[in-house]
């Protein structure tokens, strides 16, 4: 009942005018060149998923975003008046490694980073109110006070996803945020993902292999492999000789573990022409 | 401290409360408590056992260094001698790829014989073997007001900095990705759990010292589900067998820092059995 009018004030339609520009952009660790001229234009409101083959560079793309890795050429953020500045980016990672038996619950991990007050100390009903908004955008408002521990993989992945969106990130990177999730979790997950670009102003970097679920869901397909292979509509993609030569045989074992998706692709499609 | 000598005379009208040295080693309890129970949640969460165990055994080579310096009582050498040694493992933690462990437990074993050799030269190691079990009936009133200090400043750093503690000991990565630098973090937290380590060592024993900080959190951990109820149960449990331990120490004339351990094993004990009921 609290956060109903929060949901309404975070709600906005996305303007499209801001992005995000990668150029020249390359990542080299030791001796060892993982990523080399990669140019990228992201716009807000699109769900670009980056796929491509194990040990391509995806991650490490996420992580020299993120600055965790430093990288050479530009990355640059225009805000929706074009003005440059630090975009505030949202991070999802594949699989989050922590102790399953520490007693930190889901309010804890929330509102430690929403506010500097200790959580040892307890909770506040503001930022109590605060979470739960937060949470039940992901719908997992029920999780408030379960222990991290005690989440399936699904539930964990959309609790930090509600953490990735706090504060209200201007990119948000998920790295094959549902692998090893069952079917039913990943299709909620990325129906989730997919509404958020329509209601933030946000652009979503999504790296996946569920190249199915991708083709359905992403606006923009880049296929990467040391270094931007293709960029495209998933029809584009699809369609490009050469690439489904080299990657083909990837696409297609992978496509037809679910049969009926790639059609639901292609009527999908046709709207968006 | 008059203040304190007046409230236990008032209220605690006990044969045992009677000595000075009881009146400060039970306040030097209660302010010692809270500091490790609330250092101890932290330090199981961060998986920092081992290195707060260095930390400990380390301070032989501290005393050591005072002794050679020519110091009789060598605090300020000793918790000087820590700090540099919990930088010098948090970093050889990052730059190495070898295991924590490994590196622990070899600057551990290094830095006890090192002390030992230094410390036993001339057949004179005995005079400082309270070190080894502690003594905290001979706190001195300006002693208990170091403790007090000590009690302060940890109130402050959770009071700061506790969220970031906590959002790098559930990740590190996931912490780095929402700007919390989380090296210097890390080494922060080394470098505050080695100077209160460093401070109570000569209360509480180097052989013992760990328990103290590791127990209370461990039994806690058993049985509480979020960090408040965390928090919360390891303060209770610290300051419920600090003071149990000390009085029974009194009555049985045993070392009183083994003792008060003794407690909180009991409590680990207990909430172990009591954990399935929790989980």
């Amino acid at each position: 009942m609290f956060y109903i009018g929060v949901i309404q004030k975070l709600h906005k339609e996305s303007c499209g005018l801001c992005c995000t520009k990668l150029k020249n952009f390359g990542v080299t660790i030791g001796n060892t060149e993982i990523l080399y001229n990669v140019n990228l234009h992201i716009h807000c409101g699109e769900l670009t998923a980056l796929v491509g083959p194990n040990g391509a560079g995806k991650t490490t793309l996420l992580r020299a975003i993120l600055g965790e890795i430093s990288h050479t050429g530009e990355l640059s953020f225009l805000d929706a008046e074009g003005y440059p500045r630090k975009p505030v980016v949202g991070y999802v990672p594949q699989r989050l490694d922590f102790d399953p038996g520490s007693p930190v619950s889901v309010l804890d991990l929330l509102s430690a980073c929403l506010s500097p007050w200790p959580v040892c100390f307890g909770h506040s009903r503001r930022i109590r109110e605060r979470v739960s908004a937060r949470l039940a955008g992901v719908q997992a408002e029920h999780l408030l006070n379960r222990r991290l521990g005690d989440l399936s993989g699904g539930e964990l992945q959309r609790v930090l996803l509600a953490m990735a969106l706090e504060p209200n990130p201007d990119l948000l990177l998920l790295d094959e945020p549902v692998s090893g999730i069952d079917v039913q979790g990943k299709e909620l997950f990325y129906e989730l993902v997919s509404n958020l670009r329509k209601q933030y102003d946000l652009s979503i970097i999504l790296v996946s292999h569920d190249w199915s679920l991708v083709t359905y869901y992403a606006d923009r397909i880049v296929l990467l492999d040391r270094t931007v292979r293709c960029c495209g509509t998933p029809q584009e993609v699809f369609s490009n000789e050469s690439v489904m030569s080299t990657y083909g045989p990837v696409i297609r074992e992978e496509t037809g573990r679910v049969p009926w998706k790639p059609q639901i692709i292609h009527s999908g499609g046709g709207v968006r022409a | 401290m008059e203040i304190w000598y007046a409230f236990v005379k008032h209220f605690l009208p006990f044969a045992w409360a009677q000595h000075t040295f009881m009146k400060n080693a039970l306040l030097a309890v209660i302010l010692v408590s809270p500091v490790f129970a609330v250092m101890g949640t932290m330090v199981v969460n961060n998986k920092m056992a081992f290195f707060s165990d260095t930390i400990g055994h380390s301070a032989l080579t501290g005393i050591a260094i005072g002794v050679l310096l020519g110091f009789q009582d060598s605090l300020l050498i000793m918790v000087i001698f820590s700090v540099l040694l919990a930088i010098v493992i948090s970093a050889l933690k990052t730059l190495t790829s070898t295991s924590t462990d490994t590196i622990i437990g070899a600057v551990s074993a290094t830095m006890v014989a090192l002390g030992i050799v230094i410390l036993s030269r001339g057949g004179g190691f005995n005079k400082f073997s309270r070190f080894l079990v502690g003594d905290l009936l001979s706190i001195t009133p300006k002693e208990v007001l170091l403790l007090a200090f000590t009690l302060v400043g940890v109130i402050f750093l959770w009071v700061g900095m506790f969220n970031k503690f906590l959002l790098a000991s559930v990740n590190p990565s996931l912490a780095l990705s929402r700007g919390i630098p989380v090296r210097l973090v890390d080494t922060l937290f080394c470098i505050t759990t080695a100077v209160i380590v460093t401070i109570s060592i000569q209360w509480v024993g180097i052989l013992i010292i760990n328990s103290f900080l590791i127990l209370p959190a461990a039994a806690a951990r058993n049985i509480s589900r979020n960090m408040r109820q965390y928090h919360v149960i390891s303060i209770l449990i610290t300051l419920a067998s600090g003071i149990t331990g000390l009085l029974v120490s009194y009555y049985w004339s045993t070392a009183t820092g083994a003792t008060i351990v003794l407690f909180t094993a009991l409590f680990y004990l207990g909430t172990l059995l009591a954990k399935p009921r929790f989980a």
